[in-house]
């Protein structure tokens, strides 16, 4: 076991941890708006449950960030690799954008979810224009995911 | 293929056959009620709104009738029978019901009331279970609880708020001067928050102990029966009995009633569409023996309902063009594969005047883009199974809702193509069972390659796809410029930008920089650089020059326009990078897939570790299945909203709302 290990496994907790947390205070946010409008309309519960998810996708892409950081440096295939401090802290610094980001934009997109749903209690016929102001933040999310999966990939262990 | 062509049709009939040309109206269901101004000035309209409101309360206690029915005698019903949608009914059926109306009014009635007296009686319940409940500290008195005394002696029965004691009590009456010495004080029990107490005193100093008892905080208990409180708990319970046994009685009087749900169904219908007919009714201008309509028609329809009406009715009926000013309601028709996807433009908006279609060209990109989300050979034959039983299985769904789950139909096919293309099945699955279970070395290649190990090469095809996306959005602009015969407005904001743009990307091809993303050399022969460069020049200067070209304006000021034009190619730059999304949300379901097999393997062989990965299996892939449909769906959406629509549609057409039977429980088959 070296530091190396280390800094890897800490890249690929910092990824699920922070898109992870991003991702639960968004839904969270969402989720007390939607319960809300169902309080009142139960018919929309469809709707809204998806409202509520969307900001669910960035602990979705953390995790898979963390997953591929793993099986890169082979601790999931039990041929544990040799890992150089250094390559260590690249692929900590590869993990950092979909952590950061993926904690902010989940955040945010959950506060866009529960206006969404606002929306929606309001006008349930302008579901795909509601839809669509959660996407946008959600946007960032992917490119900061994009960047960290092509880092960590790049990354020659 | 678009939007349907509408034409009017106005009538004019004699108010004698009103009734029934207005039935018929909404039975072919197929015409938009709406006149001109300059039509119907002078005319007089009839005051609806009554009869209107009379007839949607009976629909609406009638529905009443029902949810109270639903409640007592709940009709059998699955999850899935919410798809059934509305059933057929015989005309013959209806009538037979409608003849009955009074009959069934009178069960309408009569639930209510039933259902009022079981609300009435749970009231009661409540209450007397609470009163029951504040007895329970007096239950040792014996005595009624509202004795006044006896010839000489008065009685107080009530609580002292928590801290008092009897002591305490009794030593304020002693210190009285004169003091009040001549008094029982019976505690009835305590409690954390009172002290129940019975005090007795003489008659003349009734007024003087009151007083201290009133400072000690005495207080009167809310109930106060003139009997003692265990007789008033028993009567209460027998009372609670009886109202018990009432419910009951009442409840089996509804659940009797529920054998004319069916009727009460068709009754409540009746009543709305004769709403609905008033509501139009509202609309018509009238003179002392003649109406008239005058609406939108589907073209294709306008004849064959002229014939109709003339035949059987002695109105005069005539078909015209639109005017050329006039917005016409928007129908979309469609082939049956792109028919699917009309909601996607519903929810976006309806093509405004002028604009076309565009259902058929995004539905084929939305089963494209769709399938390279999800991107699993598994999870789209799983939807495109589940789809296709429901749609065989409930003919008579709602059509809209047909139309969704057509789409995801659609949607699971090109999952199905793409998976197989990408090579996942369920993520790794067969590999991992092989290994695991069978020790045996499995793989299924795709057919094309595997985006996870390969990311770059999947994010360069992203972006051309992207590119074509957006090109031919782009060209749909110019073929709407065509339309308008805006040629200069063609050259200047479509081929120009397509020349900058064509132009740049053959420079971008054999650089180092696009070489070291994606591992592809591009050599081109001298000519073609050549070609790129002027392509790329002409095309700016172009859009320089002429992107002002609309206001007239100094040359200096035209040509900053021209350059906060050609600044618009970052927004192109944008767009593209927005399709990472097809390689970022397609890795997602894959890798989540890995996740859950692995785990799912992670007890190895045997028989505990074969239940194990089978429970994992179907309870991960079915969350991920979920969470990724919506994914997809979501995303699909966006970048033909943003990114597609962005480039060429706007939107903002009024819904065709026909006049139509608008029921809510049957569909009555029409007779000709």
């Amino acid at each position: 076991m070296s530091m190396g290990v280390f800094f890897a496994l800490a890249g690929a907790a910092a990824a699920v941890l922070l898109a992870g947390a991003g991702s639960s205070i968004g839904v969270g946010i969402a989720g007390q708006a939607a319960s809300g409008v169902v309080s009142q309309d139960p018919d929309k519960f469809a709707k809204v449950l998806i409202m509520e998810l969307l900001p669910g996708t960035q602990g979705i892409y953390g995790l898979l960030v963390g997953f591929i950081t793993l099986s890169q440096i082979g601790l999931l295939g039990g041929g544990l690799a040799d890992i150089s401090p250094v390559t260590g802290l690249m692929i900590l610094a590869a993990c950092l954008p979909i952590g950061v980001v993926g904690l902010i934009s989940g955040m945010h997109q959950g506060k866009t979810s529960a206006a969404a749903i606002g929306i929606i209690a309001k006008k349930p016929e302008q579901f795909g224009k509601a839809m669509l102001f959660p996407a946008m933040v959600e946007t960032y999310a992917i490119l900061a995911l994009l960047i960290s999966i092509l880092a960590v990939t790049a990354i020659q262990v | 293929m678009a939007v349907v062509k509408m034409q009017r049709l106005n009538l004019c009939g004699l108010n004698s056959e009103r009734k029934e040309i207005l039935e018929k109206l909404q039975a072919y269901g197929m015409m938009e009620i709406n006149f001109r101004k300059k039509d119907e000035k002078g005319l007089k309209k009839m005051d609806t709104q009554s009869e209107k409101a009379k007839f949607e309360k009976e629909a609406a206690s009638a529905e009443n009738a029902i949810a109270i029915l639903d409640k007592y005698a709940p009709a059998k019903k699955s999850l899935l029978d919410s798809l059934a949608g509305k059933d057929l009914i015989k005309d013959s059926v209806f009538k037979e019901a409608v003849a009955k109306q009074d009959e069934f009014r009178g069960s309408v009635a009569r639930i209510i009331r039933l259902d009022k007296e079981i609300t009435e009686n749970r009231s009661r319940i409540a209450q007397l279970e609470n009163q029951i409940e504040s007895l329970v500290p007096w239950e040792a008195l014996d005595m009624p609880m509202d004795t006044a005394g006896t010839d000489s002696t008065k009685v107080f029965v009530g609580t002292f708020p928590g801290k008092v004691t009897a002591e305490e009590v009794l030593t304020a009456l002693k210190t009285q001067k004169p003091s009040l010495e001549a008094v029982d004080f019976e505690t009835v029990s305590t409690d954390k928050d009172a002290l129940y107490a019975a005090i007795i005193c003489l008659k003349e100093e009734a007024e003087r102990t009151e007083d201290v008892l009133r400072e000690k905080g005495f207080a009167k208990p809310s109930v106060c029966p003139a009997k003692t409180p265990t007789e008033k708990q028993e009567e209460a319970r027998a009372e609670i009995e009886s109202c018990k046994q009432k419910i009951e009685y009442l409840t089996q009087e509804i659940t009797d009633l529920a054998t004319s749900r069916q009727d009460i169904c068709l009754i409540s219908d009746y009543y709305r569409l004769r709403a609905g007919r008033y509501e139009a009714l509202g609309k018509l201008p009238q003179t002392k023996n003649t109406f008239a309509v005058s609406g939108y028609i589907p073209a294709s329809d306008s004849e064959k309902l002229k014939k109709e009406l003339e035949e059987r009715f002695t109105a005069d009926v005539e078909v015209e063009e639109l005017g050329a000013r006039e917005k016409q309601p928007v129908l979309l028709r469609n082939n049956k594969f792109s028919a699917s996807f009309e909601s996607v433009v519903q929810s976006f908006g309806l093509p405004k005047k002028g604009e076309f279609d565009p259902t058929m060209i995004m539905s084929v990109f939305y089963f494209i883009l769709f399938g390279l989300m999800l991107s699993d050979a598994a999870y789209g034959a799983l939807i495109s199974i589940a789809c296709g039983i429901i749609i065989l299985k409930f003919p008579r769904m709602d059509q809209g809702l047909r139309k969704s789950i057509q789409m995801f139909f659609w949607c699971g096919i090109s999952t199905l193509f793409w998976g197989i293309m990408f090579g996942g099945y369920f993520g790794d699955a067969v590999t991992v069972i092989a290994r695991v279970f069978l020790g045996k070395t499995v793989e299924i290649p795709a057919l094309w390659f595997v985006p996870l190990n390969e990311p770059m090469r999947m994010l360069i095809y992203s972006f051309v796809f992207g590119l074509i996306h957006l090109f031919v959005g782009f060209g749909l602009k110019g073929y709407m410029l065509l339309k308008k015969k805006d040629v200069v407005g063609f050259i200047c904001d479509v081929v120009a930008w397509f020349m900058f743009l064509i132009g740049l990307i053959l420079m971008l091809l054999p650089t180092e920089i696009f070489y070291s993303m994606s591992q592809m050399k591009f050599d081109f022969p001298a000519s073609v650089n050549m070609l790129a460069k002027v392509l790329t020049v002409a095309g700016a200067v172009i859009i320089l020059v002429m992107a002002g070209r609309r206001k007239k304006m100094k040359i200096p000021i035209r040509l900053a326009l021209g350059l906060y034009d050609l600044y618009g190619i970052t927004s192109w730059l944008s767009d593209i990078l927005s399709y990472s999304r097809l390689l970022a949300l397609g890795l997602a379901t894959g890798v989540i897939a890995q996740v859950i097999n692995q785990m799912g393997s992670m007890l190895g062989n045997g028989v505990l570790g074969i239940i194990f990965f089978i429970v994992v299996f179907i309870v991960g892939h079915i969350l991920n299945m979920a969470i990724n449909i919506l994914g997809a769906y979501v995303h699909t959406n966006r970048l033909q909203y943003v990114e597609f629509f962005g480039k060429f549609y706007d939107g903002g057409g009024k819904p065709f709302a026909p006049f139509k039977s608008e029921t809510k429980y049957v569909d009555i088959e029409e007779v000709h």
